[in-house]
């Protein structure tokens, strides 16, 4: 099966094209890094699979059902993707503690009014463990330190158990220590058989881990083959045209540019 | 008691126990979203409501509870469709609301008209039996919804896009929760009236997100501290001839700047004493790390050091290194009290 299918996909907000003519299959169990610099498209690109950018056009398949333009996971989909947002400011309003941010994991893989039970609470407890925090399960999110509330945000997409696990630059603004842990957590997600697709500008970090890559310029996919191919230069910006393989379908470089997504 | 004696003040007490149970439930999940105003503007429609109710000479509570709920969803379908024109369209509804329960009031025949004041303010000892009723149904009704939903309710308002990507009915969890306001408004409406009901939903959960370490506890004490102001502010209310939703808001309010000064007074304190023991070991000798002869003890995701009966916790900073005080860890076994 495949995890993700794009056919001539056009993916924005409102009516306005951020991504356009991406052609892109990820087989079950893969581990994809989606690449590019800021304004690229890799962030709507992978927004566009959760329902949180609209697909204006093409086909959009996750998990073997399409993503429509109603912006909302058909039913199939429910609790089988996890996803690690770019960045949460934990809103600070109301406490909540650890176990309850990363509960909400395990939310969607019950029925509408299903409650937690025994073995979504030792999952929740699994994840939490597997980030480094099981002493802080109990413990108000607002009193972690940032890097730590990252954490909590990946126990929380890692306690979905998910068949997609969907992350948004999750080793930007962690230090080396941390990136090193992430590494070793999702390289056993990773084991398990779980797809991965992590949007990030650099790769170094996650190496180790990720094996393909998939280069976002100017909203089409300028590289798609082996991570080691896709060449990365201290500016942060990819230059598939310099690293010898030939560029993938739907590439020009005289293409105009789609727009500029403000890092959406 | 006196005040238990008369039925009026029977009901009274009643309907603001319910009041005070309900609103901070549902006002939680608003202060979360940060739609702390969404109660009031729903407020503001009820009010066509109630004078459609007066004008058809059927009971006000009824159509202000079929008004809000309209007006609720209708709000979140604005939300839902974008936000840039969302918050223009949401003053218009709101407003229309007000100005539309006012003039509609004025053209009812002489003497139910001057009821507005009523409406607005509440007028918590014309509670009818009738009305007792009616807010038992829906204070049955929404604490159901909340207990059943709640951790569904929780999860929307505190990342809703993450809820949106998991696949979570996000839209349909927004219109529960703007359902919920609007029975809560209409619930409210009696004890404290159109124009407070908003206070008696966000001050009791902005007190109890203070003290709470998790988001269950903040309900639950903010539902207590709800039932304590509203019932406490009703009988004062009694006894010194003043409006009960005045007397019960400013309870609340008076309970909010307590809390908030003593956790200004809690951190405040902590920072003093951090900076003391700040000054104290400026004149350290050393710095910590291995082989500087305090125990290492491994606290988490980094090492402190036992050091004059409490631990350091030593992190780089531009001017050197700084030490945090971990002063309610007892130091280890055996390690205790080193001068």
């Amino acid at each position: 099966m495949t995890a993700v299918r794009l056919r001539e996909a056009r993916i924005g907000y409102g009516d306005v094209a951020v991504v356009e003519g991406v052609d892109l299959t990820v087989a079950d169990g893969e581990a994809v890094a989606v690449l590019g610099s800021n304004g690229s498209g890799k962030t709507t690109l992978a927004r566009g699979l959760l329902g949180l950018a609209t697909v204006l056009g093409g086909e959009v398949e996750v998990l073997g059902a399409p993503v429509g333009r109603l912006r909302r996971p058909p039913p199939a989909q429910r609790g089988r993707i996890g996803y690690v947002p770019q960045r949460h400011t934990v809103s600070g309003a109301v406490p909540a503690t650890v176990r309850e941010v990363v509960g909400v994991g395990r939310l969607a893989r019950l029925g509408p009014f299903g409650r937690l039970r025994p073995a979504d609470r030792s999952a929740v407890q699994d994840a939490v463990a597997a980030v480094g925090l099981a002493d802080r399960l109990g413990d108000p999110v607002a009193s972690l330190s940032g890097g730590q509330q990252r954490r909590v945000l990946v126990a929380r997409a890692l306690a979905a158990e998910p068949e997609l696990l969907v992350m948004d630059e999750p080793t930007a603004g962690v230090d080396a220590a941390s990136q090193d842990a992430l590494a070793a957590v999702l390289a056993d997600v990773s084991a398990t058989g779980t797809t991965l697709l992590v949007v990030t500008h650099e790769t170094a970090a996650l190496a180790g881990v990720l094996t393909r890559a998939v280069v976002v310029d100017h909203g089409r996919i300028a590289y798609d083959g082996p991570l080691a191919g896709a060449g990365s230069t201290d500016d942060g910006h990819h230059h598939p045209e310099g690293t010898g393989l030939p560029p993938a379908r739907g590439y020009r470089q005289d293409q105009p540019r789609v727009t500029t997504d403000g890092g959406r | 008691m006196e005040v238990l004696e008369y039925g009026f003040m029977q009901r009274a007490l009643l309907a603001s126990l319910m009041v005070g149970l309900v609103a901070p439930a549902v006002g939680v999940f608003l202060v979360q979203r940060r739609l702390s105003l969404l109660g009031d503007g729903l407020g503001h429609v009820a009010l066509t409501g109630v004078a459609i109710g007066v004008l058809t000479s059927t009971a006000p509570v009824g159509t202000a509870l079929m008004a809000a709920v309209l007006g609720a969803v209708l709000i979140e379908l604005v939300r839902a469709r974008g936000r840039t024109s969302g918050d223009v369209a949401l003053a218009v509804l709101f407003y229309g609301g007000i100005a539309g329960g006012v003039v509609l009031l004025s053209l009812a025949p002489r003497g139910q008209a001057t009821n507005l004041e009523a409406y607005l303010f509440g007028a918590i000892t014309t509670t009818t039996t009738a009305d007792v009723a009616v807010f038992g149904a829906i204070t049955v009704v929404v604490l159901g919804v909340v207990g059943l939903l709640g951790s569904r309710l929780y999860a929307v308002s505190d990342d809703e896009e993450y809820a949106r990507a998991v696949g979570l009915p996000v839209l349909a969890l927004n219109v529960v929760l703007a359902a919920l306001v609007a029975a809560t408004v209409v619930l409210s409406m009696r004890v404290v009236g159109l124009l407070l009901i908003s206070a008696l939903m966000i001050v009791p959960s902005a007190v109890a997100q203070q003290l709470a370490r998790s988001f269950r506890q903040t309900v639950y004490l903010a539902c207590a501290i709800g039932l304590v102001t509203s019932v406490a502010g009703t009988t004062a209310s009694y006894y010194a001839g003043t409006p009960s939703g005045g007397t019960i808001v400013l309870l609340a309010i008076a309970l909010f700047l307590l809390a908030t000064t003593a956790v200004a007074v809690r951190e405040a304190t902590a920072r003093r004493r951090h900076r003391r023991r700040a000054e104290v070991h400026a004149a350290h000798p050393h710095e910590h790390g291995a082989g500087c002869g305090h125990p290492a003890v491994l606290h988490g995701d980094h090492v402190d050091y036992d050091h004059d009966g409490h631990l350091h916790a030593p992190h780089r900073t531009g001017a050197g290194v700084h030490y945090d005080e971990h002063g309610e860890h007892a130091p280890p076994a055996g390690t205790g009290g080193r001068a």
